[in-house]
């Protein structure tokens, strides 16, 4: 929608456009003061972390991302490319500690995401109902936001009443 | 042709405070929340009229919710 605008607006004769392409979801969700008259729906964005958040980039081997894996603890790994678009998940039972196999061949292709301005409420009664713990969180095309976490969108959502 | 900004660059550009601001979203979403000091023009009604207030020798930033 703003690249339009911003294209409209030259074309009506100014000069000087920019297209802040991150958007609203990116100032709010880096906890950046709005105005307006509300209500503010929480959203996924909000939680959704990197912290913690085991990646592998295609072309690396199952078995490098297993020891990662194996040391921090952490039950899968998102795939990603050099743009940092999400392609996979690579979880536990796709490891073959001594596979020299790429992890691009054994993933799981397209794992659920939600994008930031997912409201969380109804975002964590669905995690509830599927005992989902972690939930991906992407842009519209498909770059890595975070993780968000269902005990931190319980959280979220506990403290916006 | 318009310049794409990230945030860092919105914060840059506001420091000095000579640029306008400009939601696109429809009226409801943006009394709900944008951006302070933030105008709304939404993009079905931009036209000669809606903008005819703006400063045209200010630079002049869009945005709606990310890459809507």
């Amino acid at each position: 929608m703003s690249p339009r605008a911003a294209w409209q607006l030259e074309t009506m004769g100014f000069t000087e456009v920019y297209d802040f392409v991150d958007g609203k979801i990116a100032w709010m969700v880096n906890g950046l003061p709005v105005e307006g008259k509300g209500p503010h729906f929480s959203m996924a964005g909000e939680v959704a972390s990197k912290k913690g958040v085991h990646d592998c980039v295609v072309g690396s081997t199952v078995q490098e991302s297993a020891r990662e894996m194996e040391a921090r603890g952490d039950s899968f790994c998102l795939v990603l490319n050099d743009e940092g678009i999400v392609l996979g998940r690579l979880r536990e039972k796709h490891l073959d500690r001594g596979s020299s196999a790429l992890v691009e061949t054994v993933m799981e292709t397209g794992p659920t995401t939600v994008r930031p301005i997912e409201r969380a409420k109804p975002l964590l009664e669905r995690m509830d109902k599927h005992n989902v713990s972690a939930m991906v969180v992407t842009t519209k095309k498909g770059k890595l936001v975070g993780v968000a976490r269902r005990k931190d969108l319980r959280r979220l959502v506990e403290e916006s009443g | 042709m318009p310049r794409e900004i990230d945030l860092p660059g919105l914060q840059k550009l506001l420091e000095p405070g000579d640029v306008q601001l400009i939601e696109v979203l429809p009226e409801n979403e943006y009394e709900e929340e944008h951006l302070p000091g933030s105008i709304n023009i939404p993009l079905k009604s931009m036209n000669p009229s809606s903008v005819s207030s703006l400063d045209r020798s200010l630079g002049t930033v869009v945005y709606c919710w990310d890459d809507i």
